[in-house]
């Protein structure tokens, strides 16, 4: 698996010898890093199943398995906790999330990409802020103005609190996609006698367009999965699934385990085809290397 | 913004001027998206800040005189940071060996990256309920550690540091990974060969060629796992020690803001953690400022 790492300088340096040939014997150190993966992986499948199999089963004491097989658990929690409603909050919250934090950051993101002007280190550092500071941090002085302007605990103050870590998300994944666009092709464009509007309309947004697609899918999974901010701002009636997810479990005792299971997976399974739509669009490693320096 | 001024004859128009700087009407684009950072971000930031200084009892210092002095809230802070470093260190330092494996293309390595990135879509409750089961006392982990006769009593690792540990881990290796991998896919494996035809052998490279073009962007990576660590909330709060050993400082922010209602106390938590995480991130900067920036040869 390892064989280039791993052969041994001795074997006649300079040359390719013999490039064919692959070590059938793994080094101590490559087996241990595959141990070390295939570990990990282990614990995981079992985090998982466990979760995955209690919310299937009857009733789950000291044995490998649960006793007996049912879904009523789903059908237990969908009533229990009304989540036709969740689930109605959590895509309108996701949605204006999207489509506010695109409207208000990729013309900023725009100007970032093709201008250098006096003071683009302080813009850049605005935006830079509100990803480093954890949202517990900025969450509790957010809540405490929103509380104050009365808006705490309504849809908007859930949209609001969730655009403050969307909003630079989308300037730092537009910024260097806009940047490999070639300017001449506005230029271009210009010549030929096209206005701002036409420039915009006919040559800017097609282009943008796939890098504007990309940035919101995961803004969109950001906010279905960003709890803190959601857990600070909303009210009975806005919370998203996640919030949900975890007041149940905080009220346990009352709740049976396995129907917060089920929820559980109910989230998951949404999480994971909202990312794997997101996957087909984007490659990670690509992404945060370019998002992070 | 530009400014018309009457333009004169020896001097071109200011806004010609500006243009020349890079101030034109383009820049009210960003306009826009500054302003709700500034109305969202940095006007709640100043106004938790003027809040803090103003409590219901104890003068302008009270609310931090109040944390600092009450051994609970202060301990928060080395509990926040016992779980954080270790957390970012392990993840950090497990994916540097296993991104160095994956470098080369083998079959199955699309599979391999996708199943890291299932943690991701997990959740911090469906993690917590898995740890819960999985490490319980009547889970499989403990089933299995029976069976294999390695312990013969349960061993206690949810409701607990370990248990935090564990879901910090589970949430925060795939990030780590995905970022390293990123990094190391962009040294070119020209260095390395031309490393080993001098004679160098798998040490020699990795220590004094590999290791010291990573270095920066283990540092960035260490960076935003620890900004993941340190806000760890919610898992604290369902694996955790319910009053004890993993009261972390978000927990304690929480608490006084928005159980008391004790809003200035609540903010005043929350400057403490903000100036904590900058400090650190600053540290580690400054060190990172230290090392080679350069080319590393390869197309990251």
């Amino acid at each position: 698996m390892s064989a280039v790492l791993d052969r041994p300088a001795t074997a006649a340096p300079g040359a390719e010898p013999e490039a064919g040939r692959r070590r059938i014997a793994i080094r101590p150190g490559a087996w241990l890093t595959w141990a070390a993966l295939a570990f990990f992986f282990l614990n995981l499948l079992g985090v998982i199943g466990t979760v995955l199999l209690n919310s299937f089963g009857r009733s789950w004491f000291r044995s490998w398995l649960p006793g007996g097989w049912t879904a009523h658990w789903y059908s237990d929690a969908w009533t229990e906790f009304s989540l036709g409603q969740v689930l109605g909050t959590t895509v309108e919250v996701t949605f204006l999330v999207v489509l506010i934090s695109l409207v208000l950051a990729v013309p900023a993101s725009y100007a970032l990409a093709r201008r250098d002007f006096p003071g683009k280190k302080l813009v850049m550092g605005l935006f830079v802020l509100p990803i480093l500071v954890p949202p517990i941090a900025y969450g509790i002085p957010l809540a405490t103005v929103l509380y104050k302007f009365h808006l705490a605990g309504s849809v908007t103050g859930v949209v609001l609190a969730n655009l403050v870590p969307s909003i630079p998300f989308v300037v730092f994944t537009m910024t260097p996609f806009i940047e490999q666009i070639d300017p001449r092709i506005e230029a271009a464009a210009r010549m030929c006698g096209a206005g701002t509007r036409t420039v915009l309309t006919r040559i800017l947004a097609p282009l943008l367009l796939p890098g504007m697609l990309a940035a919101g899918i995961l803004v969109l999974v950001r906010t279905f999965g960003m709890f803190e901010l959601t857990f600070l701002t909303s009210g009975p009636t806005s919370q998203t699934l996640i919030v949900t997810l975890f007041s149940a479990v905080n009220s346990a005792g009352i709740r049976s385990t396995q129907s917060i299971d089920a929820m559980a997976v109910i989230y998951t399974g949404t999480m994971a085809v909202l990312l794997l739509i997101a996957l087909r669009f984007v490659n990670p490693t690509q992404l945060v290397a370019r998002s992070s320096d | 913004m530009t400014v018309a001024l009457p333009p004169t004859a020896r001097r071109p128009a200011l806004r010609h001027r500006l243009a020349e700087r890079g101030v034109d009407r383009t820049l009210l684009l960003v306009l826009p998206g500054a302003l709700a950072v500034i109305a969202l971000f940095c006007y709640p930031f100043l106004y938790g800040l003027q809040l803090s200084f103003q409590p219901a009892s104890g003068g302008v210092l009270g609310a931090y005189h109040a944390f600092f002095s009450e051994p609970f809230a202060r301990k928060s802070i080395w509990q926040t940071f016992s779980l954080a470093i270790p957390a970012s260190l392990i993840n950090v330092g497990v994916s540097v060996p296993i991104s160095y494996r994956m470098r080369r293309d083998f079959r199955g390595k699309r599979l391999l990256l996708a199943l890291l990135v299932v943690p991701i879509t997990l959740g911090t409750v469906l993690t917590a309920e898995g740890i819960l089961e999985f490490y319980g006392p009547a889970g499989w982990f403990n089933h299995t550690l029976n069976l294999l006769g390695l312990a013969s009593s349960p061993v206690q690792l949810t409701m607990d540091y370990t248990g935090v540990l564990l879901s910090l881990i589970i949430s925060g290796f795939p990030f780590a990974y995905l970022l390293t991998h990123s990094y190391l896919s962009g040294i070119h494996p020209s260095l390395e060969k031309a490393a080993s035809t001098l004679g160098a052998d798998w040490w020699q490279r990795f220590r004094h060629i590999t290791f010291p073009l990573l270095l920066p962007g283990l540092m960035t990576t260490f960076c935003l796992s620890f900004v993941m660590a340190f806000a760890v909330f919610p898992s604290a709060m369902m694996v955790g020690d319910p009053d004890g050993k993993t009261h972390v400082i978000s927990i304690e922010a929480y608490e006084a803001a928005l159980e008391h209602f004790d809003y200035a106390q609540g903010c005043a938590d929350a400057m403490i953690m903000t100036v904590l995480m900058l400090v650190v991130i600053v540290a580690v900067t400054t060190l990172r400022s230290r090392l080679y920036s350069g080319s590393t040869g390869g197309k990251g």
